[in-house]
């Protein structure tokens, strides 16, 4: 069957995940991935499309998008800033940070800027308690946040679409226990 | 100098060391997986693993050899071996590190077990979020391809191994083992009923044992130093080194390898510096968010198993978050019970209910319209969650809140009595409602 909206190389992304499994249900959390990536967020044809691939309904296809936060189910912004509020990052100021998000962009949790470009979210603990406040935006992390960092990290966005203070792998601050 | 020998973070800690195969080769890198597949039967690998005390570093802490061993020996069909990088328990960042730093040595360990418990298939489930470790661990394990480690006939042994990695999509209760199946069999990720357990009825059915990242890192080790070794450090109970992730309010936050056993006023004074600013330390997490706040009262007691349970808490996780005396405790128990609510499956009624209402009366203790009859209440409902779920989530919920109550209840009283937060006025509802 034709597809509605997935490209015939998103299909062969899915279909190129289909040797890793036993069953190709296993599939459906790359799928929902690669479909997101090429449409922007995961609409109903995109999902219907990814049912098709995977001989899925729909409605299972549904039940698990909607279980998983990376999943958006309606349209964001070009740079999704998920800001961590769990505890450790609470604790050492990731309010601020939300705050100050909130005042730059001018938009509430939860919402999209009108040119497109952000949306905020707040979501919980991503790992990097030990280099509090932190958010991920879109596939990086950006860690030791404060709120002239992340006025660069916004500026960057803007001007490059990309930043070079997103962190590169784990930075080793102390090791094996310094007397 | 370090006070402790590193082990897990020893090669990483290498000026230079970026984690590639032929870095990690040149560290000695593989040769425990060559020897035991050239040499030491699977049994043996189990029994030298059981010897070590090795014990899981995901949170429950159950001895990994004994877990190996539970997986049935003549099983005709495919087992499986599933690594659980999906680390999100509030506070911990550990495997984060393993993973991005060092990533053949969790690999290596990988092919050990899978060759111990008579698996040709493993899956890494990874956090959806850890973009840049998946980016790391698949070119770790194309490397690992190209090199022969795994594949066909590795080492000419005529042992075989495919390692996949499988990517999550944003969800805490998938470190669950019986949940992580499930979100790698394309559903929800929603805690099975034991039993059966996984030994037997795992991954597609078929026996399966699902370890920590961390838990895997150190099979290396244990094959090429010895179990004896291994056994050395730490307590009779509690083996090893143990990575624990400290946070918070305190001076020196990091990853710090140490003796399973050091005091926790050791960890905190020494290995993290104290507390930010000199300040008062009033509570200390020691295992991540499912774990019960202990107290200044508590700074003597042992990082291990034992000596934190025997204390009223768990060693869980291995991530220690540090509060100061400004810390409110009702405050931060609110904030524990908005993760734990938001990221209840919802499969289990008391804990998906219960967690909605546990959290709406902390809220409004917080916001200075609290009733002191609350306080009964929030103890009768955890009770009413506590054992009455599928998964170790509905216990773990209630934590902060009991713990809170116990150790802190005049605080609480405050609250209720003065109808406000003494200690943020204004702060509280940045974080509330969040979702």
């Amino acid at each position: 069957m034709k597809l509605k909206i997935l490209s015939d190389k998103a299909r062969a992304a899915i279909e190129a995940e289909f040797p890793k499994y036993p069953d190709k249900r296993s599939v459906l959390l790359a799928a929902l991935r690669i479909a997101q990536n090429e449409v922007g967020y995961l609409s109903e044809a995109a999902m219907i499309d990814v049912a098709e691939i995977l001989d899925l309904t729909p409605v299972q296809v549904y039940d698990v998008a909607t279980f998983y936060t990376l999943y958006n189910l309606k349209p964001v912004g070009k740079h999704v800033i998920q800001v961590c509020k769990t505890l450790s990052c609470a604790l050492v100021g990731a309010g601020q940070i939300i705050e100050h998000l909130q005042n730059r962009l001018g938009i509430g949790v939860g919402e999209t800027t009108p040119d497109g470009l952000f949306s905020l979210k707040l979501v919980e603990c991503l790992a990097s308690c030990g280099t509090a406040p932190m958010v991920q935006i879109n596939n990086r992390y950006y860690e030791n946040l404060t709120p002239e960092k992340v006025d660069r990290i916004l500026d960057d966005l803007r001007r490059e679409g990309k930043s070079s203070l997103a962190s590169g792998p784990f930075q080793l601050p102390v090791l094996g226990g310094k007397a | 100098m370090p006070k402790y020998e590193p082990v897990l973070l020893k090669n990483m800690s290498q000026p230079g060391y970026t984690g590639t195969l032929d870095e990690y080769r040149k560290t000695g890198g593989y040769t425990a997986f060559e020897k035991v597949l050239k040499g030491i039967p699977p049994a043996e690998v189990i029994e030298i693993v059981k010897k070590s005390g090795l014990r899981g570093r995901g949170g429950a802490g159950f001895p990994t050899g004994m877990k190996w061993s539970f997986i049935p020996k003549d099983h005709p069909g495919p087992k499986y071996l599933c690594c659980n990088a999906d680390e999100s328990e509030p506070g911990t960042y550990k495997d984060r590190q393993l993973i991005e730093n060092d990533p053949h040595q969790m690999l290596e360990g990988i092919g050990i077990a899978c060759y111990a418990i008579g698996s040709h298939n493993a899956y890494i489930y990874i956090r959806g979020e850890f973009d840049l470790g998946a980016e790391i661990i698949q070119r770790a394990i194309r490397e690992a391809y190209d090199a022969h480690l795994f594949g066909k006939n590795i080492f000419g042994t005529g042992f075989d191994l495919d390692v996949v990695l499988h990517r999550g999509a944003g969800a805490y209760i998938c470190g669950e083992e019986t949940a992580l199946l499930e979100s790698i069999e394309g559903k929800r990720g929603k805690p099975r009923t034991k039993p059966p357990f996984p030994a037997t009825h795992g991954l597609y059915q078929k026996p399966t044992v699902v370890n920590n990242v961390e838990t895997l890192a150190n099979i290396p080790h244990i094959i090429n130093r010895g179990p004896e070794w291994f056994a050395s450090f730490g307590t009779p109970k509690s083996a090893g080194m143990r990575l624990f992730c400290v946070s918070g309010h305190v001076k020196k936050p990091g990853n710090y390898e140490v003796p399973m056993g050091i005091t926790m006023r050791e960890m905190i004074y020494e290995h993290a510096g104290g507390i930010r600013g000199d300040k008062r330390l009033k509570a200390i997490i020691p295992g991540g968010a499912s774990a019960p706040f202990l107290t200044e009262a508590h700074l003597d007691v042992k990082m291990d198993f034992e000596s934190i349970a025997q204390a009223g808490s768990m060693l869980g996780s291995g991530a220690v978050t540090v509060m100061d005396e400004d810390t409110c405790m009702i405050w931060a128990a609110m904030n524990l019970m908005e993760f734990f609510h938001h990221e209840s499956c919802g499969k289990c009624t008391p804990c998906r209910e219960g967690s909605a209402w546990l959290l709406k009366i902390l809220h409004r203790i917080e916001t200075g319209h609290g009733r002191m009859e609350d306080l009964d209440l929030l103890v009768s409902l955890s009770k009413r969650i506590e054992g009455r779920t599928v998964c170790a989530f509905g216990d773990a919920e209630i934590s902060p809140v009991l713990s809170t109550l116990k150790h802190f209840r005049e605080e609480y009283e405050t609250h209720i009595r003065e109808r406000r937060c003494p200690f943020r006025p204004n702060a509280v509802l940045a974080m509330a409602g969040a979702h």
